[in-house]
């Protein structure tokens, strides 16, 4: 077992998860922005799949996209649309009323207010939602053994069946580890950013 | 060049304009002026489209505006707001190409632009021009606002008050200013204010409104010398004497302050607080009233997760008005337990916070003028 290969495995996983999170996330706190109506049914939708336990929804998972790495991520994906979700929902929302109104009198369009003003203003909370999404995903990537998938899992798994203590720890240590760095890194960043955008959210 | 037939605009059964019948010529500089809630700056925004009448129409050198295009019509019309409104996240020079970019002019064009007008208000294009908005004093930060109006050169600018944040020597300067440039631009102004000596220095005909009606169209020496209306002449006296004493407590104020509704909880809260790096917040109730502040000690006390802050709230800290002598709100800090004082608008929404420092900015800013951060 090459525990490198599989690091690089369990991130891969979580990357690509968390970068089609990003995407659909964002998108669906925009709709939720825009139209009012829609905002608490996503945001409520997002939530309710967050309570589902993990092993419950990959398994759900697995019936439709079978064993192996796609089942993980679509999970994964479904976690973490909450965090970015409604992050770029409230970060919208927040942006200070003038800045809005000054965009408008300008003769912005409703897509470039969105483009050039309240989506860089609310990119600080955006990017903490991705942070909290982010070392999330490298947890529950765990879980992927149970339904095939490659990644750090795999030898904590296989040290459960073989009651070997060793073995559990050299897959969950990386994990921790990984989870700790990413967020050490990530809160940096976050912090840089809340600094400099601190003038144009309420 | 501007001509109102008979507007109308209500919110709910209020009206806010009320027939409104007025025109105003090219190149004057008109000022709108009145007590709060008199329809002053609901006037000048149905000019660009951002309130839409009930009632009535308004023609822009004799074309109906419903008929065009809002985007396009606020292209073409320059926008000042009282909060400046430079997106933080564009430097100076982003800032001032906005329209220019919107109406994608070429780069080399906008970019011309930028530094004439920027050697205009003697703000080096070198010095400048790539700073943020938050790297700017807040007289400078307002004459980047006022550029970025004029920077696709507009026939009409609105401003609505414009200088109202700022202090007595800077507000000053840039009337000065924008007097100057409005005279060798020849530009349409229309100005809002509730301060009756910036209308009387700046405008040719003042509009003074009350109730959503116009009491008295006229020059300001006119407006001087015979007054229409008891409300008119009141609010001239009620200028003089307060601008007596200097400083209001909105003067020495930031408006940068963290504010959240009553409802939130503990959790969110202290996640709010250290994501600002503050230790109190202002609580507001659902219709933006002040409600109260909540230190991040009385979160810990006696907070629980899932409780709401409303329940946590204090009125520890001294309240006064925007309006208020400066002095006023100088003596509730020193005397109060608490290092800031809240200050708020007459209808009782948080206009703004004075710390220490703030206050001590403010008074720099009048000794030795503007004072950069």
């Amino acid at each position: 077992m090459n525990m490198f290969s599989l690091t690089l495995e369990h991130m891969y996983i979580v990357f690509i998860a968390v970068a089609i999170a990003v995407v659909l996330g964002v998108f669906l706190g925009v709709i939720a922005y825009w139209i009012r109506y829609l905002d608490s049914i996503i945001l409520w939708i997002t939530e309710i799949i967050q309570t589902i336990p993990s092993l419950a929804l990959l398994a759900l998972l697995m019936i439709v996209f079978g064993l192996g790495n796609t089942t993980i991520i679509v999970g994964l994906v479904l976690y973490a649309l909450m965090p970015i979700a409604r992050n770029t929902y409230i970060g919208l929302q927040d942006v200070e009323p003038h800045l809005k109104d000054a965009a408008r009198g300008m003769g912005m369009t409703k897509l470039q207010r969105l483009v050039k003003v309240e989506l860089p203003l609310s990119f600080p909370l955006i990017f903490s939602g991705i942070k909290i999404a982010t070392v999330n995903s490298l947890s529950v990537a765990v879980m992927g053994v149970l339904i095939g998938a490659g990644g750090l899992g795999f030898p904590v798994y296989r040290g459960i069946q073989t009651n070997s203590l060793t073995l559990i720890l050299s897959g969950a240590i990386p994990v921790v580890l990984m989870a700790l760095i990413f967020d050490y890194i990530m809160s940096r960043i976050e912090r840089r950013l809340t600094l400099r955008a601190s003038d144009g959210r309420k | 060049m501007i001509k109102f037939e008979n507007v109308s605009k209500k919110y709910g059964s209020t009206p806010v304009l009320d027939e409104l019948s007025f025109e105003i010529q090219q190149g004057e500089f008109v000022v709108l002026i009145g007590p709060s809630g008199c329809g002053k700056t609901t006037t000048l925004k149905t000019i660009n489209r951002l309130i839409e009448p009930n009632a009535g129409k308004i023609y822009i050198d004799g074309k109906d505006i419903t008929d065009m295009n809002p985007v396009e019509l606020r292209r073409g019309i320059g926008y000042v707001i009282q909060q400046i409104g430079l997106f933080p996240n564009m430097t100076v020079e982003q800032n001032i190409a906005v329209v220019p970019k919107l109406l994608k002019y070429p780069k080399d064009k906008w970019q011309a632009i930028v530094h004439d007008l920027l050697e205009m208000v003697d703000m080096p294009y070198e010095e400048n021009a790539h700073k943020y908005p938050s790297e700017l004093s807040g007289g400078q930060q307002q004459r980047i606002g006022v550029l970025r109006a004029l920077a696709a050169s507009p026939p009409i600018i609105l401003m609505d008050e414009p200088f109202g944040a700022l202090d007595p020597i800077t507000r000053d300067t840039l009337q000065d200013e924008v007097r100057r440039l409005q005279k060798k631009l020849k530009k349409t102004i229309v100005f809002v204010t509730h301060d009756m000596d910036e209308a009387l220095k700046m405008a040719d005909t003042i509009v003074f409104m009350n109730e959503g009606k116009i009491l008295q169209m006229a020059s300001p020496e006119e407006m001087l010398h015979n007054p229409a209306h008891p409300i008119i002449s009141g609010f001239m006296g009620k200028q003089i004497d307060s601008r007596s004493n200097g400083l209001t407590a909105g003067d020495v104020m930031r408006t940068r302050v963290v504010k959240a509704a009553r409802n939130n909880q503990t959790l969110k809260s202290i996640e709010l607080m250290k994501s600002r790096d503050v230790d109190t917040l202002i609580v507001i109730n659902e219709d933006d009233t002040y409600a109260g502040i909540v230190t991040i000690g009385d979160l810990r006390a006696r907070g629980r997760g899932g409780m709401e802050i409303g329940e946590l709230i204090t009125d520890a800290a001294p309240v006064v008005n925007v309006a208020d002598d400066a002095q006023e709100a100088f003596d509730a800090l020193l005397t109060s337990s608490t290092s800031y004082v809240i200050v708020l608008n007459d209808d009782n929404t948080v206009a703004g916070l004075i710390t220490k420092t703030s206050m001590t900015r403010a008074m720099g800013e009048v000794l030795w003028g503007d004072v950069t951060s």
